[in-house]
């Protein structure tokens, strides 16, 4: 196929170019060029961006920023904050849960699929197509089915087992896992379209050749597929934790982060604070909190990442 | 309806013709969370009125968690240089957007309208900034209400409870009979208007003002507070299981349908009563919640006019003020959405015994000293307080294992919160 | 995973397939239940939904709950449905995600074909970039737009979402054409073809199954914003999200379930309409190569 494209596209080309001296600086200053504004864009509206929240935050900040120093007393108040702890804590689990099911789910899902099965695409439609739907109507139509008074508890009860029990959304100790079912929920499709799309790129001689010498299917699976399929856990990894620690609108839509504050994020926490509740500089350092505790996390798995891509 | 949208076209119509002509058409933007059916009604009274006088009403409604989002917006405005020419805002809040500077002194309109002789000194302070009034109030609800179902009283055979102290009796008894006694939405700020109803209730309106107006160290650790804070675990005890995360007109219905007996809300509630078709008196009755008959718990809506460039925005935005004041735009607003007017000495013929009580109990407790601020409805302190202190009481409600005096510990600690 | 050995030898016994299906089925019945109850609740009637459960039928085929929430509810002042927020939100999306994924292509290009000392590293700049969260920029950037003049406009907005997009279809373009064998580019250059030229001759025509998976990423994640389009758009122009908050969103007043679910379903018409239809080339794209980093 490689060798199709080259002679039909590149015969054009091959006609004598008219050259001229500045016209190859410009040609080697060119892919510079088209990524600075990207470049530039990324520099003011992210880093620059962080940077001012870093400034906020040292700030006493309360309707509208204010620039006077008060050195690290809104990290202090802060941490002395409960309500910040358990948006922490709630993170590590939703982050945690959320995206250790959705790898789980899509993978299974992506490798049930890949048995050549009847009405693929008509099933694969239904598995994407949550994440068409924003999560505010994502977080209406789930409050309803794990809302007790309406919807699974009821529909069980009105089926004669009146014992049944499921109120995860008002259990102060159980509500961030409903904000997990209904993330799973919203984007385990999308993670199975990008494992299905990595099962197809695999080399079926690979396979072939593993078969013939015998090897059971789980372990070719085992040791073959699912090593593979590395840069699709590496894609869907990012591409999650980033859901993950965004998640604002869901948790607004589904718990708003009740019952008491039992299902904050972070992200709630610095929107209440930062904008309801006039704590501007308060609100900027969970913001940096945040940021510092993705750069942990994201930071080394991409690089490592970008160092075997370089090398392997 | 026909020609209500005739008249409307007609003033559309007019205004373009106008703008086009060149005549003083300000574009009038009022960003506020009123979209509730009632309550857009109400508002499209306020542009029909200025649309009469000649400007353009662009409409800039976010709706969302009280005016979580609305405020998002509003700041974001703000910094870029672009406010609207009014905000729904309220409360101590007016005085911290006073503070930066942002704000149109009103005191013109304010005169012309003789704003000071038809506003209580209550309502008048909330609305000025420094002695300059810089909002202007659209109506007055009262919190402290409670809402029973008289029908479900009867069969379980007891009188609605008066004080705190007969609580208990008569809940225990709508439970025997199969009732949920107290319709609940375990919503933070649901639970945070129990309890400052219960505050009031336990220690009267002077100790409320003392412990959530002026956040007394001493009063909020007080044996009041935490007297307060064991009658709120024992209402709790009469709350369904499912309350968590209802939303509160949910609760409303319960009441309605006599699935339960009563309610703490607002008078919001009696739109929803309204709505089912239900007669105050007779299928419903409110009544001030116990312990409370002599306080009056305000909750002011307003509109909080920003600094314009032009002098035709300038010249809407008066307008707008003085439109706000009319007595009719008042009657209609406050008719759909159950509250007062803030305008007084109005003709209330038109309204229900419910409104009528109310500002007769509004006029009754600005004399005797028993007119507060809610806390729960941010007219009490500034937003962060509110805030730190509506956390300490929704942990305290969701919590099994908190005690009452851990908790008054709790509520003075966050009371420290600027 | 056991099954799965047994349907890939060559006589699949019936029982594995048979378990596979049942699995596929099951986890079909959780992904249609929220649309399912969506949908037969905007066909109810309020005493019906108050009166049965969720998976209760409707009555009859009533449409009231859909006209009203196309053409009467309130959302704001106006009560005319959300007909008109439609077009508002059309006419900020196509430009957004034709212009992001038109950036995202030069770029993706640029990193793969003529990495330079430090292109990885502006790579995982963009990279760290799609983790900063979105409320932390509100203010930020209104200051900025304001400063720029284009504070609350469509323009404006069409800004804030290519800027905060570029670096997901940059990600998408850079992992797709890292799998085009660069001796591809390098006879075009020996032949004398520039940067420009070997983009539009080479690389374009061979970028559709891409730039589907960006268009349709960029499509939905603009469709659905909500936070950039409350606080950057203009008070008359809101985009539809907005409106559906404001439908759904009632402080006071009666909740009408029934039109709340058809206002959402109609919001994300647009959107479910894409996956349906290209959903088949969503997958392909992905297969082409998104996936490989």
């Amino acid at each position: 196929m490689n060798a199709t494209v080259l002679s039909s596209t590149t015969a054009p080309a091959a006609r004598p170019a008219r050259r001229c001296r500045w016209c190859d600086t410009l040609d080697a200053w060119l892919p510079k060029l088209v990524l600075a504004p990207t470049f530039v864009c990324s520099l003011v509206f992210v880093y620059g961006y962080i940077l001012w929240t870093a400034v906020l935050s040292l700030t006493p900040s309360r309707l509208l920023p204010n620039y006077e120093f008060a050195g690290v007393a809104q990290y202090e108040a802060l941490f002395e904050n409960e309500r910040w702890w358990q948006a922490l804590s709630n993170l590590a689990v939703f982050g945690g849960g959320f995206i250790f099911i959705c790898l789980a789910v899509g993978l299974l899902l992506a490798v049930l699929l890949d048995q050549k099965i009847r009405a693929e695409g008509f099933i694969r439609s239904i598995y994407l197509y949550p994440m068409a739907l924003s999560f505010i109507v994502t977080g209406t139509a789930w409050k309803w089915i794990l809302n007790p008074e309406f919807g699974v508890e009821k529909l069980v009860h009105d089926w004669g087992f009146t014992d049944f029990r499921f109120d995860w959304l008002i259990d102060p100790e159980m509500s961030i896992y409903t904000v997990i079912v209904a993330a799973v929920w919203q984007s385990s499709g999308f993670v199975m379209a990008l494992f299905l799309a990595g099962l197809r790129g695999i080399d079926d001689s690979i396979i072939k050749a593993a078969q013939v010498d015998g090897a059971p299917m789980p372990t070719i699976y085992r040791r073959i597929i699912i090593p593979s399929l590395r840069p699709v856990f590496f894609s869907s990894f990012m591409i999650l934790a980033h859901i993950a620690v965004k998640s604002f609108d869901l948790v607004m839509a589904l718990t708003n982060g009740g019952p008491g504050f039992s299902s904050d994020l972070p992200a709630t926490f610095m929107y209440s604070f930062a904008f309801t509740r006039n704590q501007i500089g308060l609100g900027a350092a969970s913001a940096m909190m945040m940021l510092m505790i993705v750069v942990a996390v994201v930071v080394p798995f991409m690089y490592s990442e970008m160092r075997r891509s370089r090398h392997g | 309806m026909k020609t209500l949208i005739k008249t409307l076209h007609a003033a559309l119509l007019s205004t373009s013709l106008l703008a086009a002509a060149g005549a003083q058409a300000a574009d009038v933007e009022v960003l506020h969370w009123w979209t509730a059916g009632g309550e857009a009604r109400s508002v499209a009274e306020l542009k029909k009125m200025l649309e009469a006088k000649g400007h353009k009403w662009k409409d800039f409604a976010v709706a969302g968690g009280g005016g979580e989002n609305a405020m998002t917006v509003l700041k974001s405005r703000v910094v870029s240089g672009n406010p609207p020419t009014a905000a729904q805002i309220k409360g101590p809040s007016i005085q911290e957007w006073g503070a930066e500077g942002v704000l149109a002194n009103m005191n013109d309109v304010a005169k012309a309208g003789n704003w000071d002789g038809l506003l209580p000194p209550a309502v008048a302070s909330v609305m000025k900034y420094k002695g300059n009034y810089v909002a202007v109030p659209v109506n007055v609800h009262r919190v402290n209400w409670m809402w029973a179902n008289p029908e479900v009283f009867k069969k379980a055979g007891v009188e609605i409870p008066k004080t705190w102290d007969e609580f208990p009796a008569a809940a225990d008894k709508l439970q025997k009979a199969g009732f949920i006694p107290v319709a609940h939405g375990g919503q933070p700020w649901q639970d945070f208007t129990v309890f400052e109803s219960v505050v009031m209730g336990v220690g009267g309106p002077a100790f409320y003002k003392k412990a959530l107006v002026d956040l007394d160290q001493a009063s909020l650790k007080s044996p009041t507070m935490v007297k307060a804070l064991e009658t709120l675990q024992m209402v709790r005890k009469y709350i369904d299981k499912d309350a968590a995360n209802r939303d509160w007109n949910l609760a409303t219905a319960m009441v309605i349908n006599g699935k339960a007996a009563m309610q703490f809300m607002g008078d919001w509630a009696k739109g929803e009563f309204s709505a089912a078709g239900k007669k105050p008196g007779k299928d419903y009755v409110c009544v001030p919640a116990p312990g409370t008959a002599s306080g009056f718990t305000f909750n002011i809506d307003s509109l909080v006019m920003f600094t314009q460039k032009s002098a035709d925005a300038k010249k809407g935005q008066q307008d707008l003020a003085t439109a706000v004041m009319n007595p009719e735009f008042q009657e209609v607003f406050n008719l759909n959405k159950g509250s007062i007017p803030a305008r007084q000495g109005m003709d209330l013929a038109k309204f229900d015994d419910c409104a009528k009580q109310s500002a007769a109990d509004f006029t009754a407790s600005a004399k005797s000293g028993g007119l507060v601020p809610s806390i729960a409805h941010q007219m009490a302190v500034p937003a962060a307080t509110a805030g730190a202190i509506q956390d300490v009481v929704t942990q305290f409600f969701n919590s099994h294992t908190m005690t009452p005096k851990a908790a008054a510990d709790k509520l003075a600690l966050a009371a420290k919160i600027r | 995973m056991a099954d799965m050995s047994v349907a890939h030898t060559a006589g699949a016994s019936k029982a594995g397939r048979f378990i596979i299906y049942g699995l596929l089925a099951l986890v079909c019945l959780y992904y249609l239940m929220p649309l399912f109850v969506m949908l037969s609740t905007s066909l109810k009637s309020l005493d019906e939904i108050r009166a049965g459960n969720l998976l209760s039928l409707p009555g009859g085929f009533r449409t009231d709950a859909w006209v009203k929430a196309w053409d009467s509810a309130c959302t704001g002042v106006q009560c005319e449905g959300l007909k008109g927020f439609f077009w508002n939100s059309v006419s900020f999306v196509v430009p957004a995600v034709v212009i992001s994924t038109m950036i995202g292509a030069f770029n993706g290009y640029a990193l793969t074909m003529y990495r330079f000392r430090g292109s990885d590293l502006v790579f995982g700049m963009l990279m760290i970039g799609c983790f900063i969260p979105f409320q932390v920029v509100l203010l930020p950037m209104a200051q900025t737009l304001g400063a720029m003049g284009i504070a609350n406009s469509t323009v404006g907005l069409v800004f804030v979402h290519v800027v905060y997009g570029a670096a997901f279809t940059t990600l998408f373009f850079r992992n797709y054409y890292v799998t085009i064998p660069d001796e591809l580019v390098k006879a075009a250059k020996i032949d004398g073809a520039g940067f420009l030229r070997i983009f539009f001759s080479i690389i374009l025509p061979l970028s559709v199954p891409i730039i589907v998976v960006s268009v349709i990423w960029q499509f939905t994640q603009v469709w659905n914003d909500f936070l950039f389009g409350v606080v950057f758009s203009s008070g008359d122009r809101q985009p539809i999200t907005v409106a559906l908050n404001n439908l759904v969103n009632t402080s006071t007043g009666v909740k009408e379930y029934n039109v709340d679910m058809a206002a959402a379903i109609i919001a994300a018409l647009p959107t479910l309409l894409v996956y349906i239809v290209a959903g088949k080339y969503f997958v392909r794209g992905l297969t082409a190569g998104a996936v490989k980093g």
